[in-house]
């Protein structure tokens, strides 16, 4: 699964980004995919690398979470969850080829964003990237993020840069998905390529290339 | 008790002969044979009321077709079909072992199978196997929380979609899909489309081919459309049949009389605790 995921923190919560592509070799296995997945009520997952290796330590930790929430009484910490998902990331390094980014709300200690890269580290971030297309962006938010924003300027910030790596990165496209938690709840929003800023003297987004050539040359094949 | 004395080569233990045969033939460049596969067109779509599936009825072995007329529309549950593609051991293994845990399932619990247990028995397997079992699916049905579409790959992935080709003859099928489908299909434009998108694969991609099975699942309700469509019929075949008036003539005649190297001995000492 070629990605780009983004988890940011602001003032009151996170927001979390994704596209929507995944591709098995040259081809687009699902050009609308989630791969922002729910591990509890307050606590989502993004999920980059293998999509049968994400999937299966997300439904895990959903599992245990579950659990977990029952035997409590009251709803898991994000702390909690991204710790499970380091604990399997970990154990099993040598067989998963997978990078998730847990981020959530919880009344303790408000939103938390917490990165767990290939190996099964586990690091709090006030923002993380993640995926293949993340290498476009590490500049983009060294000088872009910023201490305490709004939650549409942290949305309107995930938005732009999922963008700009869906621009770069071959392996990234289709749609980008946000999902904002926050002390009120969840919000899921997504903007389809029409609704997406254009960078660099991209190309509008067309229904058919037959658009395009209808255009510019009334009739290409006449000779 | 009988005793029986055979003549045998006076050797024992196991015999490594072929191994020199087959090392020689293969320097020579003959290929073991591959397993049987069925490059494949399967699809699926979420329609007005319910799922439909649609398969084709090709599998190869290699370039050769093995099965003119094979079935890759496999039952699940009642409520639950699954197409498959890969090997077709495996997607017929595969969703043998997964319905008869889910019918073990229906007698435990009294109540009709959902979609996602499936999804989920099958996932698990497949990831287990890390891709070794080569099943690439798409599960449809009907069940107590709606029409459900899912593709499972090989690796134990799964999606979840409104509309879904798998094999190799997807591109071809995808294209359809991708032109044509738009949400509240009605039942018979479903199947239409359906049937379009395998005959793209059937025409267009060299591994799929023959006829086209639909299996419609609709709530309570199921139509398995066995051959919906042949367009791919037999030409060759004479209208008046054939027949064979002269009897096959016997050229030689030639017999060897055997000699006898078997010997029953009735009785002999009774067996002993």
């Amino acid at each position: 699964m070629g990605t780009t995921i983004i988890g940011v923190t602001y003032n009151g919560g996170v927001v979390l980004g994704a596209d929507s592509r995944t591709s098995t070799g040259m081809y687009i296995a699902n050009r609308a995919s989630d791969k922002i997945t729910q591990l509890t009520d307050n606590v989502y997952v993004c999920r980059s690398g293998s999509a049968a290796d994400s999937q299966i330590i997300s439904d895990y930790v959903r599992y245990y979470l579950h659990q977990h929430t029952i035997q409590l009484g009251q709803p898991a910490t994000v702390k909690v969850a991204a710790n499970l998902v380091r604990l399997i990331s970990y154990n099993n390094k040598n067989m998963l080829e997978t990078g998730l980014i847990v981020g959530g709300w919880d009344k303790y200690e408000g939103g938390k964003i917490y990165g767990i890269p290939l190996g099964g580290t586990i690091i709090e971030q006030p923002f993380a990237i993640g995926g293949s297309g993340s290498s476009y962006l590490y500049g983009f938010f060294d000088q872009a993020w910023k201490e305490g924003m709004t939650k549409d300027e942290a949305e309107q910030l995930v938005v732009k840069a999922v963008s700009l790596a869906i621009a770069r990165d071959g392996a990234s496209g289709g749609v980008v998905r946000t999902v904002i938690i926050n002390e009120e709840g969840v919000t899921r929003n997504f903007y389809t390529g029409d609704k997406l800023p254009l960078w660099h003297e991209e190309l509008e987004p067309h229904n058919s290339l037959l658009d395009i050539l209808n255009a510019s040359v009334p009739e290409p094949m006449s000779t | 008790m009988s005793k029986v004395a055979v003549d045998v080569p006076p050797k024992g233990g196991f015999s490594f002969d072929l191994c020199r045969r087959n090392a020689m033939l293969s320097e020579k460049g003959l290929r073991p044979s591959s397993f049987l596969k069925t490059g494949t067109t399967i699809v699926g779509l979420i329609f007005q009321d319910g799922v439909i599936l649609g398969a084709d009825t090709r599998a190869t072995e290699g370039p050769i077709v093995a099965d003119k007329n094979c079935e890759k529309i496999h039952y699940m549950a009642p409520n639950i079909y699954c197409c498959g593609a890969g090997t077709a051991a495996d997607t017929e293994a595969v969703t043998d072992m997964v319905s008869s845990q889910l019918q073990l399932h229906r007698y435990h619990t009294s109540r009709e199978s959902r979609v996602v247990t499936a999804l989920t028995l099958l996932k698990s397997h497949l990831f287990s196997y890390q891709g070794h079992v080569q099943a690439a699916l798409v599960l449809g049905g009907v069940d107590v929380t709606g029409p459900h579409l899912h593709t499972i790959y090989p690796h134990g992935s799964t999606d979840t979609l409104p509309f879904a080709t798998m094999g190799s003859g997807s591109l071809a099928a995808m294209s359809v899909f991708e032109s044509k489908y738009r949400e509240g299909l009605t039942r018979d434009e479903g199947i239409n489309l359906v049937t379009e998108a395998i005959c793209a694969g059937i025409f267009n991609d060299l591994g799929s081919g023959s006829n086209v099975d639909v299996c419609v699942i609709t709530k309570g309700h199921k139509d398995y459309l066995r051959n919906h469509q042949s367009p791919n019929p037999r030409t060759y075949v004479s209208s008046k049949g054939y027949s064979f008036p002269k009897k096959t003539e016997v050229l030689v005649t030639k017999i060897t009389p055997l000699k006898e190297v078997v010997e029953v001995t009735e009785g002999g000492d009774a067996m002993e605790e």
